[in-house]
């Protein structure tokens, strides 16, 4: 290897770093939707709290959790990182410059995106995963697991907060909108054939993922589930 | 040279040197034929403003036909102004109209400090390219042209590339003044011919470091760059680029650095 210590340092390092924590947190939606999802089933939260259970007793999934903390870690440490860096290359900024003209605003404004998101995902976290994990759920359902479905009916009663988690998975939508063929890109895989592939399955998934995420708070708080 | 009936008030920035804060300053122009070229419309402000007795504006221009890549100017907040796949000599007043404001700054970037007024030092880019943008070749007589074969597409591929003359307007528009296009250009048009394979990976590792070492921000893959750059260099370019990085850090044995 040729000075690889190097390699994550230098610029094309630092965007191979966000996109393969990107493309990871991709593929980890992905899963969290689908488990989700079981809400919708009616049954008054039982498989939603069979799935909550098994991603809370399995070991191998509390393995992934780590590594998914660390991928969002990273991903936030990185962008901010970069975020610096690109200010400073930048000192003096133009009077007028019409970004508009060449670019996608989202394309340009993943940063504010970002912050949008690691905003919910810290309330997302201490409304569900720190209560799940640590200060414990107070109720079990008719098998006896965590009566997380409760906790999650409870919580989308405010209105505040279904609102934040509504604006939170617009935010998403733009943010996988660039930063899923974005990843791509970066990874170094640009092809005539395959790139208007890449684009349109990435543009599918910025919109079904966060649309059926935001169905979740609203279906609760109009009262049907 | 008043041959027109165009108006216009123009913003420009003044800066005396790169000390210098700099600001916008207004002037009228008026007569404005829409034959003009953007430079020519500052030809005959830059006559005004001498026979007023007062210092022209300074700007970089050299062969006014698109191939130099002299012509700087981000006009009304985009390089080289409103039209797509030109420089700044060939963009005309007839894409503007009578009364317009026009805001004409320099390029901006931590990696281009401004010399005077809208002339800024390009050569971080010629650093860049001297850190590894060649091949290493004893000249001589040229050898017989199809003494080598080349594929049509990898000819094209690297024609398509070279056609960069290196202007800046990539990183003038890019919201992070990042270089790739322009090195990934440089980096391209070699890679995809056999002359430019014995320094293939060797190039790729010092040009980026180059790069870097110059300040210049780090892509995001908005695609400014590609839709403002004169000579239509694709971001294909920066996909190859990337590839022969992580090819030459992760894959290849030899120590370059
Ligand atoms: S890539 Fe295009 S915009 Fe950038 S320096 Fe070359 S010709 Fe100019
Ligand atoms: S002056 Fe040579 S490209 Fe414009």
């Amino acid at each position: 290897m040729s000075n690889s210590g190097k390699a994550f340092s230098s610029s094309i390092g630092k965007k191979l770093v966000m996109g393969i924590t990107g493309l990871f947190l991709i593929l980890y939606l992905i899963i969290h939707c689908f488990l989700n999802s079981l809400i919708f089933v009616n049954d008054g939260g039982l498989t939603f709290n069979e799935g909550a259970h098994f991603m809370a007793t399995n070991w191998l999934i509390r393995a992934m959790e780590v590594v998914l903390f660390l991928g969002f870690i990273v991903h936030i440490v990185q962008s901010a990182r970069l975020t610096i860096e690109n200010r400073a290359a930048r000192p003096v900024k133009y009077a007028y410059n019409d970004g508009n003209a060449n670019s996608k605003w989202y394309s340009r404004s993943m940063g504010l995106l970002g912050t949008i998101l690691l905003i919910f995902l810290i309330v997302h976290l201490s409304n569900f995963w720190v209560v799940s994990r640590f200060t414990g759920i107070p109720t079990t359902d008719a098998n006896g697991h965590d009566d997380l479905y409760a906790v999650m009916k409870l919580t989308f009663q405010n209105v505040w907060i279904v609102i934040l988690y509504v604006l939170a998975m617009v935010s998403l939508a733009y943010h996988l909108l660039h930063g899923f063929p974005s990843a791509f890109q970066t990874m170094g895989w640009n092809h005539k054939k395959y790139t208007p592939i890449i684009k349109k399955v990435g543009f599918w998934y910025s919109i079904i993922i966060p649309l059926i995420f935001a169905l979740m708070p609203i279906a609760v708080y109009a009262g049907l589930i | 040279m008043s041959t027109g009936n165009m108006n216009l008030t123009l913003k420009v920035w003044r800066q005396k040197n790169s000390k210098d804060q700099g600001r916008l300053v207004d002037y009228k122009v008026s007569d404005i034929s829409p034959d003009m070229s953007f430079l020519e419309m500052f030809d005959v402000l830059n006559e005004q403003l001498i026979s007023k007795g007062e210092e022209p504006i300074v700007f970089d221009h050299d062969c006014r036909e698109g191939i130099c890549g002299m012509c700087s100017m981000f006009i009304n907040g985009r390089p080289h102004g409103p039209k797509q796949g030109i420089t700044t000599c060939q963009l005309h007043m007839r894409s503007f109209k009578d009364g317009d404001t026009i805001v004409v700054e320099p390029w901006r970037a931590q990696a281009f400090p401004v010399i005077k007024d809208l002339s800024v030092d390009r050569s971080s880019f010629d650093r860049i390219i001297a850190a590894g943008g060649f091949i290493s070749v004893n000249t001589g007589s040229a050898q017989d042209a199809n003494n080598i074969p080349i594929p049509k597409q990898d000819a094209d591929a690297a024609f398509e590339a070279a056609a960069c003359i290196g202007c800046g307007a990539c990183v003038a528009t890019c919201k992070n003044a990042s270089a790739m296009l322009f090195v990934s250009a440089k980096i391209s048009q070699l890679a995809h011919l056999p002359q430019g394979q014995p320094e293939r990976y060797r190039r790729v590792q010092s040009m980026v470091a180059q790069m870097d070492a110059e300040g210049f921000g780090n892509c995001t893959n908005t695609g400014a760059c590609e839709a403002e750059c004169p000579k239509g260099i694709s971001l294909e370019n920066i996909a190859l680029m990337n590839r022969d990085y992580y090819s030459a850090k992760f894959l290849k044995e030899e120590e370059i650095h």
